[in-house]
C-alpha cells in the first residue's frame, strides 16, 4: 500500500502541484489544494481535449451561441432559438444507475433552463455490456428507470434515443443526456458575473456532502476501490428541480437576471469561477451563508459539494427583493452568498476568516493543456489488410435477417421508452419508435424541430476518422428522412485514457472525422461534453463513442414523414448509391464473429446531396414513408418500416449487383428507402436526378409478408408477425 | 364557460390543459395556484397531471391538503363540474371525492403509449359525446395507475352507473393483456355518485389535435362545454 | 424528544407485486425458504410533546390523515425518548 501525497489524493500530479506552488507562491491549504484539483480535473478541465477540440466547426448563420458557455444557441426564425446540449454521467452510474443516470438528466436540464430556455426535449445514448450478464441487466433497468423517473417527474418528454449493447461496455457503461429547450432570443441568459459589487446568489436546493470530488472520480478509471467510493454519488430531487425550474424561468420572464448559472460538477467552486473568469472579476463567497442541511460542514466541503438542484444567479439592480419572492412561493432558499469584486481573486470566507484565496484565472484559464502522445494503435493494420472478400455468403437470409432483428441492439426499444412520458407538454408530433428522429411542433407557429442522437461505436473503432464522419452523416441522414434541414451538433466524446497514446489516437481521429462532415454538411458543432478513462477492469478501453446529438427544422411540421408503410401498392425507392460492402456490419459481426476489416466509403458531400434531395421530396409533399439504411442494412430496414405500417412489401434487387448477403445487410452510408404513391414516381425520378442522387425503384408496398428477390431467386420470404414477433419481443424476454 | 386549472407545486399537465381549453375548445381559463382560497366565478375545475410534490409519500397524499383542495371540495358538493387527470385523479381519491385509492402500477414500471377504452357509460357531462361502449384511443403516461377499492364499493360503482372507462383490446374486449397497471376491473376512470366528479388516469389533453395522433380526448371537455351549454349534467 | 415509529403496510387485501418482486428474486437468490414478503413503509416522527399521551394521541391523528391511507393501507405505532441518534 503505497502513501499518496494529499495532491495525489485529490487527482493532481506531482508536475500540476508544482505550477499550483508557482502559481501561489507558497503552499496551498486544504481549500484551495481542493478547488485546484477539481477545476483541473480532467472532467473540469478538459485538459486533454482541448487542443483537439479546436478542430471543429463552430460557427454559422444559424449559430447564436457557439461552445464555452452552458449549452449551445441556434435561430430558429420567428425570434425564437434552441438551446441544446448533450452530457455524460457514465461512471456514476456505473456505480448506481439508478442516481446516477437521474442526476445525469438533472445536470443537462440545469444547463439549459439556466439559459433562460424552458426544456422542450430529452434524448439518451446508452452503451451497455451483453445482456445474458446479471449485472449488465441490473445496469440497464436501473439507469432506465433512473432517467424515467427523473424526467417524467420534470414533466420534460423524453422523445429519443438509442441503445447498444457490446462487450466492451461491461464494466463501464456509457450514459449520455441530452435536452434541446426553447427560447425567445431576446431572453437568452449567459454564466457571467461582470458587474463589479454584484451580489451573488445561491438558490434552490440547500448543500450538503454528497458527491464531494464527483469530478475527480470522473476523471479516474473505475477499479475494485471505486465501489468503496459509493458516497461519491449524489442524490438526485427531480421534484426540487421543477420547481428550480419554474421560478428560474419566471426571473427570465420578469428580466430580474443579469447572469446564471447552474451548480454541476465541482459545485460551487466551478460555477463561481466560471462565471468570474468570464467576466474578468474576483468573487468573494462567505461560506456560512450558505445554506446547509447537514451540521458542521467545513468550508473545503461546502465549496466542494455537489448536492444537486442549485443555481447559482446575479441579480439586475434592484432585483433581489423580487427574486426572492419568486423563489419564495415556490418554497426555495434564494440566499446572497457573496459578490463581485475586482480584484481577480477567487476569496473564500467563513465568516472574518479567510478560508482560502486563488486567482480566478488560475482556475480556469491556467489550468494545464496536454498535447498527449498520439500513435496508431496496432490493431488498424490488421483492420486495413483484412481481407472482407474471403467472408463466406451462407445464403441463409431468412435465418440472418431473424437473428439481426432479434439483436438487442436492432431489436425494438419499446421496453426502453415506454418508460419514458414522452408526450407531456403536448408537443410530440412523431413518438419514439415511428421515425428516424423524433419531431416536436412549436406551438403559435408552423415550425417543428427535430431530434436525434446516433453513434456507430464499432465503425469508429475500426476507423475513428470515418466512423466520426459516419455518426455526423447519420444524424443529418435521420433528421432529413422527417422532413428537417439538419442544423447544428452538440456531441460527447466518450473515449479510454487519453494517456494512451493509442486511445489518443483514436480521439484525434474522429474529432477530424466529425469536423470534415460538420464543414461540408453546415452544422456547427455548438456544445458538448468529454467523457474520459471509460475503461474496463481489465485496462482497456471501450469502443471509441462520439455520440452525435443534432437538431433540425421543419418549416411546415405537418409535413413530416415517419417510416411506416402505409398504402397497399405504393412504390419503394431506394435513394442513394447502392452498395454491397459488409465491413463493420451488425451482420460481419454477429454471424462471422468478426471485429475488422476496412468500412465503406463515406463522402459526406454524397451525403449532402441525399439531405438535399430528402429535403426537396418533403417539401413536395410526393413522399409516404422514408426510413434510413443503416445497421442490419436494407433487409432490416424494410423490416421495420413493414413492421411499423402492419403492412409487407414485394422487393426486386435484380437490378442492383454486388454480393447479396452485402445488397441486403452492408452497411454503406448515404441511403434510405422511400414509399410514394406510383403517380409521384416521375417526379421523385426528377428531383433525384437534378440533385445528383441515384434512385433505384426496388419494389411494392403490400401484404402480410416481406419478400425480397434476386434474378428469380428468393433471398427473404417472411411473415409479418415473424417478423415482428422477434424484433418486439427480444429485449422484453431478455428482461422479463 | 369559464374554466379553472389548479396547479400544485410539481403540476407538469397544466399547460397542456389550458392549452385544449383556450385554443381547441376556445373557452376562458385560468390557472389557481394551490395556496388560492378561491374558485369563485369558475364553471369547471380541471386538476391537471404532473408529479405534485414529488409524488412523495404517496401521489397526491400530500395536495390533498393544499389550502385549494378546501375550496374545491366545497365547489363539488354545490354540483361544480370536477375533472381530475392522472395525478388529478389520484388527488381526489386522496381527498375522498371519489372512493378507492391507487396503487403502483403491477408491472412496477411507469408506462407511456396509447391504450383502447371502452365507453361504459354516456350518461354524464364528461362522456356525452360519446356513445355507451364506444371504444376510443388515448395515451398513458403513469406508474401509479393501479386503481383499487373494496368489492362493496366496486358493487356501487357498477350499480350506479360510475364507472366511466375501462382498458380493454381494439375490439373492445377486456383481458389482462389490455390493462397496463393491474386496476381493479379494467377501471381507468371512475365520477362519483352524483356524476360531477369524474377522475381518469389516461390523459383526454394529449389527444385533442389530429397532428398529435388522435382527437377522442377533446371529447371530453366537449362533452363538459355542452352540459354547461345545456344546463344540465 | 419523544420519537414516534409509525409502521405502515399495505392491508391484507391488497395485492403487493413489490413484495412478490422481491420474493422471487430472494428465492433465485437461493432463499427457498421464504414464503412471502409484504414491502411497507417505516417512517420516523420527532415530536417536541409534552407527554407520551399527547403523542401517541396526535401520532394517530397524522397516521389516519396523512402518514397512511385507510383505503389500503393499516399502521402501527411505537414511542419512545428519543435517543438523538
Amino acid at each position: 500500500m503505497t502513501t499518496r501525497k494529499p495532491w495525489q489524493e485529490m487527482g493532481l500530479t506531482d508536475q500540476e502541484y508544482d505550477q499550483v506552488l508557482a502559481i501561489m507562491g507558497r503552499e496551498p491549504n486544504q481549500v484551495e489544494l481542493g478547488m485546484f484539483a477539481v477545476m483541473w480535473s480532467e472532467h473540469c478541465g478538459y485538459k486533454s481535449s482541448r487542443p483537439l477540440l479546436r478542430q471543429f466547426p463552430t460557427e454559422g448563420p444559424q449559430v447564436i451561441q457557439g461552445p464555452g458557455e452552458n449549452a449551445g444557441v441556434v435561430d430558429i426564425g420567428d425570434g425564437q432559438a434552441l438551446v441544446f446540449k448533450i452530457e455524460s454521467h457514465n461512471h456514476p452510474s456505473a456505480i448506481e444507475p439508478y442516481q446516477g443516470a437521474a442526476t445525469g438528466v438533472g445536470g443537462i436540464v440545469r444547463d439549459i433552463f439556466t439559459m433562460g430556455a424552458r426544456p422542450i426535449a430529452m434524448l439518451n445514448s446508452l452503451r451497455f455490456g451483453t445482456l445474458d450478464e446479471e449485472r449488465t441487466r441490473y445496469l440497464f433497468s436501473g439507469v432506465v428507470a433512473g432517467i424515467g423517473d427523473y424526467g417524467n417527474c420534470l414533466g420534460i418528454p423524453t422523445v429519443a434515443g438509442e441503445v447498444y449493447f457490446h462487450p466492451s461496455y461491461r464494466d463501464n457503461p456509457l450514459v449520455n443526456a441530452m435536452c434541446v429547450g426553447l427560447v425567445n432570443t431576446s431572453d437568452i441568459a449567459r454564466a457571467v458575473a461582470s458587474d463589479v459589487g454584484r451580489p451573488l446568489m445561491l438558490v434552490g436546493a440547500r448543500t450538503g456532502r454528497d458527491g464531494i470530488h464527483g469530478a475527480t472520480f470522473a476523471s479516474e478509471e473505475l477499479s475494485e476501490e471505486s465501489e468503496a467510493r459509493r458516497p461519491a454519488v449524489q442524490v438526485g430531487d427531480p421534484f426540487m428541480e421543477k420547481l428550480l425550474l419554474e421560478a428560474c424561468l419566471e426571473l427570465i420572464k420578469e428580466n430580474l437576471v443579469a447572469g446564471m448559472q447552474d451548480l454541476g460538477a465541482a459545485g460551487l467552486t466551478s460555477s463561481v469561477a466560471e462565471s468570474a473568469s468570464k467576466g474578468g472579476r474576483g468573487v468573494e463567497i462567505d461560506v456560512l451563508k450558505v445554506p446547509r442541511r447537514e451540521a458542521g460542514m467545513t468550508p473545503y466541503e461546502v465549496m466542494l459539494s455537489e448536492s444537486q438542484e442549485r443555481m447559482l444567479v446575479v441579480p439586475r439592480e434592484g432585483a433581489i427583493n423580487r427574486i426572492q419572492e419568486i423563489f419564495g412561493k415556490w418554497g426555495l432558499d434564494a440566499t446572497i452568498i457573496g459578490h463581485i469584486t475586482d480584484d481577480g481573486l477567487f476569496r473564500v470566507m467563513e465568516g472574518e476568516r479567510v478560508a482560502g484565496e486563488v486567482p480566478v484565472k488560475a482556475l480556469t484559464e491556467m489550468c494545464p493543456v496536454y498535447h498527449r502522445e498520439s500513435r496508431e494503435p496496432e490493431y488498424i493494420a490488421e483492420v486495413r489488410n483484412y481481407d472482407l472478400s474471403r467472408v463466406p455468403d451462407t445464403g441463409d437470409y431468412n435465418g440472418i435477417l431473424q437473428s439481426l432483428l432479434g439483436l438487442h441492439s436492432l431489436a425494438s426499444k419499446e421496453w426502453v421508452y415506454r418508460q419514458y412520458d414522452h408526450q407531456v407538454m403536448t408537443n410530440t408530433v412523431l413518438v419514439p419508435g415511428n421515425a428516424d428522429a423524433a419531431v416536436l411542433r412549436v406551438k403559435g407557429t408552423s415550425k417543428g424541430v427535430t431530434v436525434t442522437v446516433d453513434c456507430n461505436s464499432r465503425f469508429c473503432y475500426l476507423d475513428p476518422y470515418k466512423g466520426g464522419m459516419m455518426a455526423v452523416c447519420e444524424g443529418a441522414r435521420n433528421l432529413a428522412c422527417t422532413g428537417a434541414r439538419p442544423l447544428a451538433i452538440t456531441n460527447c466524446l466518450n473515449f479510454g485514457n487519453p494517456e494512451k497514446p493509442e486511445v489518443y489516437w483514436q480521439m484525434d481521429q474522429a474529432i477530424k472525422g466529425m469536423a470534415e462532415a460538420a464543414r461540408v454538411l453546415n452544422t456547427p458543432v455548438v456544445s458538448g461534453n468529454v467523457s474520459l478513462y471509460n475503461e474496463t477492469r481489465g485496462g482497456e478501453a471501450v469502443l471509441p463513442t462520439p455520440v452525435i446529438g443534432m437538431v433540425g427544422l421543419l418549416p411546415d411540421v405537418s409535413q413530416r414523414v415517419d417510416m411506416a408503410f402505409k398504402v397497399e401498392g405504393d412504390v419503394l425507392v431506394l435513394l442513394g448509391e447502392n452498395r454491397d460492402d459488409i465491413g463493420g456490419s451488425e451482420y460481419l459481426a454477429l454471424v462471422h464473429g468478426i471485429e475488422t476489416g476496412v468500412l465503406p466509403d463515406i463522402d459526406p458531400a454524397q451525403e449532402s446531396r441525399l439531405i438535399d434531395l430528402l429535403l426537396a421530396l418533403n417539401e413536395g409533399g410526393w413522399l409516404h414513408s422514408c426510413h434510413d439504411i443503416s445497421e442490419g442494412g436494407l433487409a432490416v430496414c424494410l423490416a421495420e418500416s413493414c413492421i411499423k405500417g402492419d403492412m409487407g412489401a414485394s422487393v426486386d434487387l435484380t437490378g442492383l449487383s454486388g454480393r447479396l448477403d452485402g445488397l441486403l445487410f452492408g452497411e454503406g452510408p448515404s441511403r434510405a428507402v422511400a414509399s410514394t404513391n406510383p403517380a409521384n414516381l416521375e417526379m421523385v425520378r426528377k428531383l433525384a436526378a437534378e440533385k445528383g442522387v441515384p434512385a433505384a425503384v426496388i419494389g411494392r408496398v403490400g401484404g402480410k409478408r416481406l419478400k425480397l428477390e434476386h434474378a428469380d431467386r428468393v433471398l427473404i420470404d417472411q411473415d409479418l408477425y415473424e417478423l415482428a414477433a422477434t424484433w418486439q419481443g427480444a429485449i422484453r424476454c431478455a428482461m422479463s | 364557460m369559464r374554466f379553472g386549472i389548479i396547479v400544485f407545486p410539481g403540476s407538469n399537465c397544466d399547460a397542456d390543459c389550458y392549452h385544449v381549453v383556450d385554443k381547441v375548445l376556445e373557452q376562458p381559463v385560468e390557472y389557481i395556484w394551490h395556496k388560492g382560497n378561491s374558485v369563485k366565478g369558475f364553471d369547471a375545475l380541471i386538476i391537471p397531471g404532473g408529479f405534485s410534490y414529488g409524488d412523495y409519500l404517496r401521489t397526491g397524499a400530500i395536495a390533498r391538503f393544499s389550502p385549494i383542495m378546501q375550496e374545491v371540495m366545497e365547489f363539488a358538493d354545490k354540483g361544480g363540474l370536477v375533472i381530475g387527470i392522472c395525478n388529478g385523479f389520484q388527488i381526489l381519491l386522496e381527498s375522498g371525492l371519489l372512493p378507492g385509492a391507487m396503487l403502483r402500477n403491477d408491472s412496477l414500471q411507469f408506462r407511456c403509449g396509447p391504450v383502447n377504452l371502452k365507453v361504459r357509460t354516456d350518461n354524464s357531462a364528461f362522456t356525452r359525446c360519446f356513445t355507451r361502449n364506444e371504444i376510443i384511443k388515448l395515451p398513458i403516461a403513469h406508474g401509479e395507475g393501479n386503481y383499487y377499492c373494496d368489492d362493496a364499493t366496486l358493487s356501487d360503482l357498477i350499480e350506479f352507473d360510475q364507472i366511466a372507462f375501462t382498458y380493454c383490446d381494439k375490439d373492445g374486449e377486456e383481458n389482462p393483456e389490455a390493462n397496463p397497471n393491474g386496476s381493479k376491473a379494467n377501471i381507468a376512470g371512475i365520477m362519483n355518485r352524483e356524476r360531477n366528479v369524474l377522475g381518469m388516469m389516461p390523459h383526454p389533453e394529449r389527444f385533442a389535435e389530429e397532428l398529435l395522433g388522435g382527437q377522442d380526448g377533446v371529447r371530453v371537455f366537449a362533452s363538459m362545454l355542452q352540459s354547461f351549454k345545456e344546463g344540465c349534467r | 424528544m419523544l420519537l414516534g415509529k409509525v409502521f405502515v403496510t399495505l392491508k391484507k387485501s391488497v395485492l403487493d407485486p413489490q413484495g412478490d418482486t422481491v420474493r422471487k428474486s430472494l428465492h433465485t437468490m437461493g432463499y427457498s425458504k421464504v414464503a412471502d414478503v409484504r414491502v411497507g413503509k417505516y417512517i420516523e416522527v420527532r415530536l417536541d410533546s409534552s407527554t407520551p399521551e399527547d403523542a401517541w394521541q396526535e401520532l394517530n391523528e397524522m397516521c389516519s390523515r396523512l402518514l397512511a391511507n385507510p383505503v389500503i393501507e393499516e399502521y402501527r405505532l411505537e414511542i419512545s425518548e428519543d435517543d438523538g441518534r
